[in-house]
């Protein structure tokens, strides 16, 4: 197979056979899955914005008076340095690293992204307190739904890196769990491409 | 009304059924709606009772519902869709009654069949059904069966995924099936605009069973988009380059990537109205910062790719039937994939022709206005290339053909009908009247529904091994083709005499003839359907004189002809080498298309599986939990979801493995049958003499 017909990313190479070829096709395949869903996330971006006026804002609490910048800033960074993070797993499992190495990487995007949304949820919660409850106006009700996505993608990623551990441990590193570690790969690092969207234009872009 | 919420049964209690209002008043609203609910019962009943007399639930099990195989998967879904197309039909049947009786006067306004409540639930189900659970599954499960054989693959890119999605279309089909018997359905239409259909105005069960039969239906469509697109872009035969793909393989890439980009917006649209009703957001709300054009944008971001997703796969199958019966090769075919991609990339930039009159400027109408009218270029590139390749051919007035004829006679018309609609100051005076409804049917009956069932026409013996009866299958067609004439061309005049769509009811005795005459024209539909059935059962009563096991029948050019009728599970012996576009029709004027393989090797197939039917279970719990407030049924299926892919993840799944000496001698056999059988002229092709082995001396194509 010419390298130039492989799928974007960090590929498993040669060296794994079938795995590689297998790999072609289904992450190609989850390339196009992400794709989709970035449409939905585009959708969404898209009403945010158009309530972001004062007829969607309707006097509920706004951007100036619930975001509170440091805590995202600390969120992005968590989840960001989880993306990084997932580079270990893949060059571990593309150097037929050792098991408990890929256990490990996998463990630490895991523990990344839990702290990442122990803090988004904090936020929701004072947020929350504040009066900035999603049925409050239509601009709280697109942030919530925007954010509160991207923290239901996040946390479905972790269920499904626990269960990629499980499956490391239940069966090994296979052809078939190295394909589905490439998938999760280019999940995972798609979530930092979403939450960069939502740092700049759901957080930065108001409180400017 | 302040319901209440058991913590078992949710809102579910006796008064839910259409039985209960019937025991409080006996009218004909009544009666229609127990009347209903009545025929589901008995057709579950009768169809169990079968099964279980027949022996059936082994095979059906085995063979079927936990089958990955994409040709029967493509079965299934078409079966799905016939069986809602009776449902469908019987409502349109049922409004156009109602409508015929209900002339109203001053005194009495509203009269009719059924009450104005129960026709909105009618044309609310009705259009649902149609587009989501009749032109949808009738689409995906024809490129499910011929794509891979048109490719030269064994399956789908992903088979089991591929069950999942057929799992998850069925669940949100049950679900709306189910509302006939269990609470009702909602009357908002099958676009469910809010504030309409918000939870102020539309309390109760009815928008929920539309938003969840939608959510988990569009899910499994934007999956099959995926698998269809994998599939072209990754399991093509070795040779078959993009200009070689057979025109239907190009049209099922448009309608992959049309499913890929459009169903997320319906999802958005449909989860956001879910959030505002269950969980009290304001996305829609007419205060407190809502904004309902946001609904509109969003589904119609949708909805209009959507109709192109309907056409597209026609305008496959008529490229393929054009060709094949009047012999000839396919005229301009770079055109046609131009055109056809044309369409789906221009789809997406019109959808606001929806709402011409809901508010925005004129400029920005007439942008949107001409971008309609740019899509009628293709569209029309189209329709020359087809009348082109039939030109100076001999053509055989095959059903198929029928089916093409009443297309381009009716299709036109709906096209030019749209033309008028995509000028702003002339949809303002008809829209929202029948001559939209009109416009609509004139493009999806001619459209869709016709090149489905022509393409199920000329499929068939591939799926099955014998040949739909030509003498029924005509009247099917004739039936349909009249049928729809006198349905919907009086709905044109209506519009423009200031019919609204959606009528209850009206007062003005003119309308009346045109009325009568859609009347008749509806039970001509209902006797299409019957014909439809018909020809199905005395074909299959036929079956041996009507055999094709040659797996030829019509003379065509393309991969899916070289193979068995029925074709084996595994498709092909050898995966084919292409050196052409139309690579069994070279191979035919090459001399001895039917030579064996040098060599054979074991073929891997993907093992069945429960895991689709597992799925669709979970999704039809979690919908109908959602739908009646059963919260522990809700948290229980939607955990089970994950949970089921969690087990087949950690399992280990071999591969069902078919022994190359298994392939060797099936293949022998079906060689030395073709070597055995006499070729048939195409003078003789509707005769018994077909027996799918076509006098090659003949090929053109
Ligand atoms: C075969 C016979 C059919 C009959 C007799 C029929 C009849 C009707 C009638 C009476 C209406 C209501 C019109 C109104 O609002 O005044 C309607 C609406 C509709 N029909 Fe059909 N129809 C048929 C087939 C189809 C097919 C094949 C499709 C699509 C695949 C379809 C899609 C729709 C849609 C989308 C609506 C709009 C529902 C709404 O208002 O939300 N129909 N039809
Ligand atoms: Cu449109």
């Amino acid at each position: 197979m010419s390298d130039n017909t492989l799928y974007p990313g960090l590929n498993l190479g040669d060296s794994h056979g079938e795995a590689h070829v297998g790999a072609e096709t289904t992450v190609f395949g989850f390339w196009v899955f992400v794709m989709s869903d970035l449409i939905i996330f585009g959708i969404l971006f898209a009403a945010y914005a158009s309530y972001l006026d004062p007829l969607g804002l309707a006097g509920a609490p706004g951007p100036k008076d619930l975001f509170d910048i440091r805590s995202v800033a600390i969120q992005t960074g968590l989840l960001l340095l989880g993306g990084t993070a997932y580079g270990g797993v893949s060059l571990s499992v593309k150097y037929n690293c050792s098991r408990a190495r890929v256990l490990g990487w996998l463990a630490v995007c895991a523990a990344l992204g839990a702290g990442f949304l122990f803090f988004e949820i904090k936020d929701f919660v004072s947020q929350a307190g504040e009066g900035g409850v999603p049925q409050a106006s239509g601009w709280l009700s697109s942030y919530w739904a925007l954010v509160g996505l991207h923290g239901v993608h996040v946390s479905s990623g972790i269920v499904w890196i626990i269960a990629m551990m499980g499956q490391i441990v239940w069966r090994g590193i296979d052809d078939a769990v190295k394909i589905r570690l490439s998938m999760l790969g280019v999940f995972w690092h798609f979530l930092d491409l979403v939450w960069i969207g939502i740092f700049s234009f759901v957080f930065l872009v108001p409180l400017a | 009304m302040t319901r209440t919420t058991s913590p078992i049964f949710g809102r579910l209690d006796w008064s839910v059924t259409p039985y209960t209002d019937l025991l409080r008043k006996v009218d004909s609203n009544s009666l229609v709606g127990a009347g209903a609910a009545t025929v589901l019962v008995l057709g579950a009943i009768v169809t169990i009772a079968l099964i279980t007399w027949k022996k059936w639930w082994g095979p059906l099990f085995k063979d079927w519902l936990t089958s990955p195989d994409a040709k029967k998967i493509g079965i299934m879904y078409i079966v799905l869709g016939l069986v809602m197309m009776a449902r469908g039909i019987a409502e349109g049947f049922v409004m156009r009654t109602h409508q015929t009786t209900a002339l109203g006067t001053l005194a009495e306004p509203e009269k009719g069949l059924v009450a104005p409540e129960h026709f909105s639930q009618l044309f609310s189900t009705h259009g649902t059904i149609m587009i989501f659970f009749v032109a949808m599954p009738l689409l995906i499960g024809l490129i499910n069966f011929v794509l891979p054989q048109q490719l030269g693959a064994r399956d789908m890119a992903f088979p089991v995924l591929n069950q999942v999605s057929l799992g998850l279309t069925a669940a949100g089909a049950g679900l709306v099936m189910i509302s006939l018997l269990i609470g009702k359905f909602g009357t908002g239409g099958w676009t469910m605009y809010p504030p309409y259909t918000g939870i102020t105005y539309s309390p109760g069960e009815g928008v929920d069973y539309w938003v969840w039969a939608i959510l988990i239906s569009g899910l499994g469509s934007t999956l099959t988009g995926m698998n269809f697109a994998v599939t072209i872009f990754k399991n093509r035969a070795p040779g078959m380059e993009f200009m070689r793909m057979p025109l239907f393989c190009w049209t099922s890439l448009c309608v992959a990537i049309m499913l890929i980009y459009a169903m997320p917006a319906l999802t958005v649209s449909s989860a956001m109205l879910a959030l505002d009703r269950y969980a009290g957001f304001r996305f829609f709300a007419n205060d407190g910062g809502g904004n309902m054009m946001n609904y509109a944008n969003i589904f119609w971001m949708f909805g209009h790719p959507e109709v192109y997703i309907l056409i597209l796969p026609a305008f496959g199958v008529f490229s393929e039937i054009s060709s094949t019966f009047s012999g000839k090769k396919l005229y301009g075919y770079t055109s046609l994939v131009i055109a056809s991609m044309s369409i789906a990339v221009i789809s997406f930039t019109v959808w606001l022709h929806h709402f011409f009159t809901m508010g925005q400027s004129a400029g920005v109408n007439i942008a949107f206005g001409i971008a309609t009218m740019i899509i009628a270029i293709p569209t029309g590139v189209k329709i020359y290339d087809w009348m082109a390749t039939m030109w100076r051919g001999r053509v055989r007035l095959t059903t198929p053909i029928v089916y093409l004829t009443g297309f381009f006679l009716l299709f036109v018309i709906g096209g030019l009908s749209g033309i008028i609609l995509a000028n702003p100051s002339i949809d303002y005076q008809v829209h929202n009247t029948t001559f939209l409804v009109a416009h609509f049917h004139n493009v999806i009956i001619p459209g869709t529904l016709f090149g489905m069932l022509a393409g199920i026409h000329y499929w068939y013996p591939k799926a099955f091994g014998y040949r739909l009866d030509e003498t029924w299958g005509r009247r099917t067609a004739l039936l349909f083709v009249a049928g729809f004439m006198l349905t919907f061309l009086p709905l044109y005049v209506l519009g423009l005499m200031g019919l609204p769509r959606r009528s209850p009811t009206f007062q003005n005795p003119a309308f009346m003839p045109w009325m009568i005459v859609a009347e008749v024209g509806a039970c001509l539909m209902l006797a299409a359907l019957a014909s439809l059935f018909w020809t199905f059962r005395t074909s299959f009563k036929n079956r041996t004189k009507l055999a094709v096991p040659g797996g030829d029948p019509w003379n065509g050019a393309t991969l899916e002809w070289s193979t068995p009728a029925p074709v084996p599970e595994w498709t092909f012996p050898c995966i084919p080498e292409v050196t052409a576009r139309d690579d069994w029709g070279e191979t035919k004027r090459a001399g001895d298309p039917w030579r064996a393989p040098d060599t054979y090797s074991d073929i891997e197939m993907p093992a069945n599986t429960l895991h689709g039917l597992l799925i669709a279970a979970a999704s039809f719990g979690l919908g109908f939990a959602m739908v009646w407030h059963i919260w522990w049924l809700a948290i229980v299926s939607f955990l089970a979801i994950p949970g089921i892919m969690a087990v087949r993840g950690m399992r280990e799944i071999e591969p069902k493995i078919i022994p190359a000496s298994q392939v060797r001698e099936e293949d022998r056999k079906f060689r030395e049958r073709v070597a055995s059988l006499t070729p048939v002229t195409r003078a003789d092709e509707a005769s018994e003499r077909n027996q799918g082995v076509p006098d090659l001396s003949e090929f053109a194509g």
